[in-house]
């Protein structure tokens, strides 16, 4: 009876314990400071695996070219072939499995990016042709006169 | 939707993914510890520094305290995105982070708050208990609350004058540990906004000071205002038992002692507003002085767009007029009700301009935020990150109390000492 | 007198009492371990003459990083800069400029658009924004629980299983690069497409963009062109004054970009 004052510790001490067993049972293995240290590299290092697993969606034009050389071929040797196909035609993956779908992108919308004429001296922008979009044909889809694989103004029929 | 775009407006350049993420619930969550805080720090004036007057408040605002303290916990699970996540701060906490901390400095305090109850109480635990063990034929209830304080007095039954010397001395030296670990709490509230360096507002290291002052200014007004009221329904109840019972001490009495306490604690109240005051004008002082790169959006922030917020409601209603109120002499019941609820509101008003009026602006200090509080909510998130979720929070502790008062005799204990 | 054999254990307790924190000094020499990897650094460059605003990065990364597309949160996003001939500069990036930037009038918010005449236009410009993958990450340093980090190659990644969606990070960073994930309600932010940049392709927004305004490389090698360019060319970041140490670096960046 002579030490009732450290029944309140008893307790804190068992509350300290079922924590530290919580922790044991809940806190993955491999949680611990890695690489980069206490202050930038205490985590779960499977999460970085976890990351590097993420599908990866856009895969390049040199996806395209094997099998559509010849529109590779074409859009090349026009000032659009610095467009990844991928911009328009939306991202590849699963393509191979399902040639059948690849939805394009024939909004107006999408050639406003670079074609709405902004004035913007300064930027690569002002060097590209650019229209204003209220006034340039405004109902009609850009491709129903442009070629978005040949696209000169010169050769507009 | 996006996280915080129902509440955010935004106007002019605001970077796309910047919205107002810390809400009401962070204005709530520093309120709330700084009252836990301010009413541990004023029942310790009494056990720590043996100010006699404090007596009887402080016994009332150890108990308030502990009504409080899960409370302060609240506001946080219900800001959390992840709420059930919320125990890896105890289990992987990153000490680099200033919240990290508060798991551990929360626990400690809490067992801190709860080891002084006990002491404090343990005499009328073991009473009651022993009272209702010797009770034959016990009802349900009774076998219940025997259980319960059976509990409670954690098998230590001796009440001789040696233990109870060792609980006086106990409670003593936890009042006085517990004080730096109040502050310490509340402090490091005030170091989660202060250490980042990303909003320009919130970062100065006089932040951690002046929520430490502004705690105890809010503690104290709360546990001046909820004895007043209690007061005031014991002083009805008395009146309505006197009548079979004349014994019972005059209403008029306990009036006179009430006036008595409250005269004396508003003291405390005034000295501790003063050096919250200082410090605010002082880091508001210093920044219009040195002026640097953020001034220009922060001076159109402070003096524009949160100038009713901050000079009318802060400053004018929430200091200075409670500050005449509690100067002018012959201090009432009534004046002292009024000052102590002004006190509170400018205090929740400085968290209000500290927390949403930091996020007011962009760090690109080229555009602004407007937070508009979710009144009526249409979902979970516009519940608890609104109107309704801060005022369950604002409620919470009282209800709280109330139960504890079932347990602790706050008021009617039979003297000790 | 204290015995010789006595005074022999006590000197070896005292050696290596002494002994062992030198040792657990040398282990944590603080430049071995800010040096992260020795061979890989990961480190983006942006060209901002190059670039004109068409928003095709963002889109990609959107898609790419399944970040819902309708969102207003965005990984990495464009902002215009306009400067006027009276000095005035104003900034906007509407939707973060998923679409591109095709309306001349300057987004105020609020529904609010500024009109500038051609001939009040002084200089316009865009910059792309993306997560610096700072050396001394704020955000990393203010998670409570270790839900973000940084990999040794300097990326900043967050664990989706354990972050509390507390918002400190997304509090912490002055760049604004992060946003709570609409869908796992954590926090979110560009990692420079980590599971594409490990598998030996560039980020989507790299591939995406078709001016070359956006570069990725590899610090730690010298022959890397981002790496020349940055050695050899101009360079600034962005808000060095937080002392992140930001690495990705910009060309002809300008006094108005925030």
């Amino acid at each position: 009876m002579r030490n009732h004052v450290w029944r309140p510790l008893y307790l804190i001490i068992a509350v300290i314990a079922l924590i530290l067993l919580v922790r044991t049972l809940v806190v993955p293995e491999d949680f611990g400071s890695h690489e980069s240290g206490y202050m930038y590299g205490w985590h779960r290092k499977g999460n970085e695996a976890e990351w590097q697993q993420v599908k990866v969606k856009y895969q390049t034009s040199a996806y395209c070219k094997d099998c559509h050389r010849e529109m590779y071929d074409s859009i090349g040797k026009s000032p659009h072939g610095i467009i990844p196909c991928e911009d328009c035609h939306g991202p590849g993956a699963g393509h191979l499995d399902n040639p059948a779908k690849l939805p394009i992108d024939r909004s107006r919308q999408l050639c406003l990016r670079c074609h709405a004429q902004l004035p913007s001296p300064s930027s690569g922008r002002s060097a590209i042709r650019g229209i204003d979009p209220a006034g340039h044909n405004p109902e009609a889809e850009c491709s129903l006169c442009h070629n978005p694989h040949n696209p000169t103004l010169e050769e507009l029929p | 939707m996006v996280h915080g775009e129902v509440w955010t407006i935004k106007e002019l350049f605001v970077y796309p993914n910047e919205y107002i993420y810390w809400t009401v619930q962070i204005v709530m969550y520093p309120f709330m510890t700084g009252l836990v805080a301010g009413a541990f720090v004023l029942s310790s004036l009494y056990h720590v520094f043996g100010v006699k007057q404090l007596k009887e408040i402080s016994r009332f605002s150890l108990v308030f305290s502990f009504a409080l303290l899960p409370v302060a916990l609240l506001p946080l699970l219900l800001h959390l995105q992840q709420p059930l996540r919320g125990i890896e701060v105890m289990l992987t906490p990153h000490f680099t982070s200033a919240i990290a901390a508060f798991g551990i400095v929360f626990s400690v305090y809490g067992l801190i708050v709860a080891s002084e109850l006990w002491f404090v109480y343990r005499r009328y635990f073991v009473e009651t208990a022993l009272a209702l063990r010797e009770k034959a034929g016990r009802s349900l209830a009774e076998n219940i609350r025997y259980r319960l304080y059976r509990l409670l007095t954690l098998g230590a039954y001796d009440l001789s004058e040696q233990a109870q010397e060792l609980d006086d001395k106990a409670v003593k030296i936890l009042a006085g540990a517990g004080i730096p670990v109040a502050c310490f709490l509340h402090g490091y509230a005030g170091f989660i906004f202060g250490s980042v360096k990303a909003n320009a507002l919130w970062m100065t290291p006089l932040m951690p000071v002046i929520f430490i002052c502004s705690a105890v200014v809010s503690g104290i007004a709360l546990c001046i205002l909820t004895y007043i009221v209690t007061m005031e329904i014991r002083k009805l109840i008395v009146a309505w038992r006197r009548k079979p019972l004349p014994v019972l001490p005059l209403s008029e009495e306990l009036k006179s002692a009430e006036i008595q306490v409250v005269t004396m604690t508003t003291r405390y109240l005034v000295m501790f507003m003063v050096l919250a005051i200082t410090l605010e004008l002082l880091d508001l002082i210093f920044r219009g002085y040195t002026a640097v790169k953020s001034w220009d959006i922060l001076r159109s922030v402070i003096y524009g767009r949160d100038f009713f917020n901050i000079f009318v409601l802060q400053y004018g209603l929430g200091n200075l007029v409670p500050f005449v109120l509690l100067l002018l002499p012959r201090l009432t019941i009534r004046r002292a009700i009024l000052a102590t609820t002004l006190v509170l509101l400018g205090v929740f008003m400085m968290r209000w301009n500290v927390v949403i009026g930091g996020q007011a602006f962009s760090s690109s200090f080229a555009g602004y935020m407007h937070y508009q509080l979710p009144i009526v909510p249409h979902d979970w998130e516009t519940f608890r990150e609104g109107l309704c979720g801060a005022l369950m929070v604002g409620v919470a502790p009282f209800i709280l109390f109330w139960l504890l008062c079932k347990i602790f005799p706050v008021f009617d204990c039979p003297e000790s000492e | 007198m204290m015995k010789r054999r006595e005074f022999l254990k006590h000197a070896i307790t005292v050696v290596a009492g002494l002994s062992l924190p030198l040792a657990a000094l040398r282990i944590v020499q603080p430049e071995r371990l800010f040096a992260g990897q020795e061979d890989l650094r990961w480190i983006f460059l942006v060209d901002t003459h190059k670039c004109v605003g068409c928003g095709f990065c963002v889109r990609a990364c959107k898609i790419e990083n399944e970040i819902p597309y309708d969102a207003n949160v965005t990984r990495t996003w464009v902002e215009r800069y306009v400067v006027t001939t009276d000095g005035e500069t104003f900034a906007d990036t509407p939707i973060g400029a998923r679409d591109g930037f095709t309306d001349r009038r300057i987004d105020l918010g609020e529904g609010k658009f500024k009109e500038i005449k051609d001939e009040e236009i002084e200089k316009a410009f865009f910059v792309p924004k993306l997560c610096n993958q700072c050396d001394n990450p704020p955000c990393v340093q203010v998670c409570p629980v270790g839900a973000t980090y940084r990999v040794p190659d300097g990326v900043v990644l967050v664990d989706r299983d354990w972050c509390i969606g507390c918002g400190y990070c997304i509090m912490g960073c002055p760049y604004g690069v992060r946003f709570f994930h609409p869908v796992y309600r954590v926090a979110e932010k560009c990692n420079f497409c980590y599971h594409r940049i490990t598998k030996g392709l560039k980020a989507a927004c790299v591939d995406a963009c078709p001016f070359g305004a956006r570069l990725i490389g590899n610090a730690r090698d010298p022959n890397d062109p981002v790496t020349k360019t940055v050695l050899a060319g101009r360079v600034g970041v962005l808000k060095d004054e937080y002392g992140t140490k930001p690495w990705v670096y910009y060309l002809g960046l300008s006094k108005e970009v925030r």
